[in-house]
């Protein structure tokens, strides 16, 4: 009988302890680290984000980043090139001469934009679709965001006097397209990179000894100073074969563009100031029809200015108290 | 002697089931807002984690900074980019305890308004705090809300002066979450 109530009282004893033990050590600051534990500790699966701002804006400098315009946004571009730098002061470094290119582009959804632009130096009119295919992951996701670009333009230029009464000039002679796809990977918060092959159709070239297609891979990337100043450079490479010849010399090849610049963020504003050897804005002529050559000095001082508006609220918005406009 | 120990193992067990009574939730609101006369900004996150201790009064909320969204998608990356750095900084937490945890019945419904102290960490920065709050207990969901102002200045949050006309220095932020019992 002793036994058995000695039994009895120890698991009594045995059975309160741990709670009394529990109480002493529960102080608050332990006790909040608990329940930070508890919070962490379901949400420790480290969510695989879609990387963001691998560019500061829609373009590198000449050609397309791997960036949208996000739903419902319009971005509002206005970009510059100015003459050659090496004429000197008879032309103010080149910026006596300038040609122009004023666009919109639209984020349709988050995964389409479309943009259309017009440019002076050849009188272009250009339109062009860029769908994101894949995107950048963080924490172990996938590793490159890859997006499709396809452009088509029309020179509006008079019809050109090298083609003989004879024959018939149809509008199709003055169109090109661009296929590109973008494949960009941003390694880090300071570097990004892009790798962009690109096919460049003419319906019309200047020789017959040239090919209508132009086959090029670019490469390109972002290098942050601050976190509102990068650096950027970006150059195609036309493979062998596939080059145009200078309209201007029949003997020689057009040139491979090198384009660097600096990005400026200014609140809804981003400058690109750059140095290129491209005398204007669309792919279909920097890619395919430069003839400058930077060894030379044939570099123009060009920059683009984007100014983004939010046509379209998005959801969640509908009472805010924000003034955007 | 038998009735006593089923006595004593029972009253523990309840104890240590009051113990465990913790409210939570994964899909807490915080908004906050930004006003001047140039410009009103207000953003909204749906991710933030919340936990409160019924029986010590303590507290813990996370919030993800790239939760937040906002109206322009500019803005949202400049937050991330430029102000939150959110690569760094993915977090803002707060741990503190419900001082007048005497005031708060847990069992019955109703609103309390309750005091919390604690450390408020936002962009790196830890900073002890003294926030007022309401708790509204419904069955067992209890709603946490509360507005306070944080300055962008103490938690070493730059802003350029190009655009210091359109972010205010103090930040109004709310918080309104419905917590489930766990």
């Amino acid at each position: 009988m002793h036994i058995r109530h000695l039994l009895y009282f120890t698991i009594l004893i045995c059975s309160t302890v741990p709670r009394q033990l529990k109480a002493q050590t529960t102080d608050t600051t332990r006790n909040e680290e608990q329940l930070m534990d508890i919070l962490n500790s379901e949400d420790s699966k480290p969510a695989k984000e879609y990387t963001t701002a691998t560019f500061k804006t829609t373009r590198i400098g000449n050609g397309h980043s791997i960036e949208n315009t996000p739903k419902g946004v319009l971005d509002f571009r206005v970009s510059h090139r100015f003459g050659y730098l090496n004429q000197g002061i008879k032309d103010f470094f080149g910026l006596d001469n300038a040609t122009t290119r004023i666009a919109f582009d639209y984020g349709i959804t988050n995964w389409l934009m479309v943009g259309v632009g017009r440019s002076s130096y050849s009188k272009e009119y250009d339109g062009f679709v860029k769908l994101r295919l894949l995107r950048q992951r963080e924490n172990g996701g996938f590793p490159v965001s890859v997006s499709y670009m396809g452009a088509a333009s029309v020179q509006t230029y008079e019809r050109p006097s090298e083609i003989p009464d004879t024959l018939k000039y149809y509008f199709s002679n003055r169109v090109a397209y661009v296929n590109q796809i973008l494949i960009a990977r941003k390694f880090s918060n300071t570097l990004s990179l892009q790798i962009m092959p690109t096919h460049v159709h003419y319906n019309m070239v200047n020789y017959s000894k040239d090919q209508n297609d132009v086959i090029a891979i670019g490469i390109g990337g972002r290098l942050k100073l601050s976190n509102r100043i990068s650096l950027t450079a970006e150059y195609y490479y036309q493979l062998p074969g596939t080059q145009l010849h200078d309209p201007a010399d029949a003997t020689r090849l057009t040139k491979n563009p090198l384009t660097l610049g600096i990005d400026i963020e200014t609140g809804g504003h981003v400058f690109q100031l750059l140095f290129t050897n491209a005398p204007d804005i669309t792919e279909r002529n920097v890619i395919g029809q430069t003839t400058g050559a930077w060894d030379k000095g044939d570099i123009h001082f060009g920059f683009n200015i984007s100014r983004v508006f939010t046509i379209v609220k998005p959801k969640g918005f509908e009472n805010s108290r924000n003034k955007i406009w | 002697m038998k009735k006593l120990l089923i006595a004593v193992l029972l009253m523990n067990g309840i104890a240590l089931s009051a113990n465990a009574q913790k409210f939570m939730t994964r899909t807490g609101k915080v908004t906050f807002f930004s006003s001047t006369p140039l410009e009103n900004i207000e953003a909204y996150n749906n991710q933030v984690a919340g936990v409160i201790d019924a029986k010590t009064g303590d507290v813990a909320f996370i919030v993800p900074i790239k939760g937040f969204r906002f109206e322009k998608a500019l803005m949202q990356e400049h937050f991330n980019e430029n102000y939150m750095e959110s690569d760094k900084y993915p977090k803002a937490d707060l741990k503190g305890t419900i001082v007048n945890l005497k005031d708060v019945d847990f069992n019955k419904d109703g609103n309390y308004n309750v005091k919390i102290t604690g450390k408020l960490t936002i962009h790196g920065v830890t900073r002890n705090v003294s926030l007022p709050g309401t708790i509204t207990i419904k069955g067992d969901n209890i709603t946490a809300s509360s507005k306070f102002s944080a300055r962008t200045a103490d938690y070493d949050i730059k802003i350029p002066s190009l655009v210091a006309g359109k972010i205010a220095n103090e930040i109004e932020v709310t918080v309104n979450s419905i917590l489930k019992k766990m």
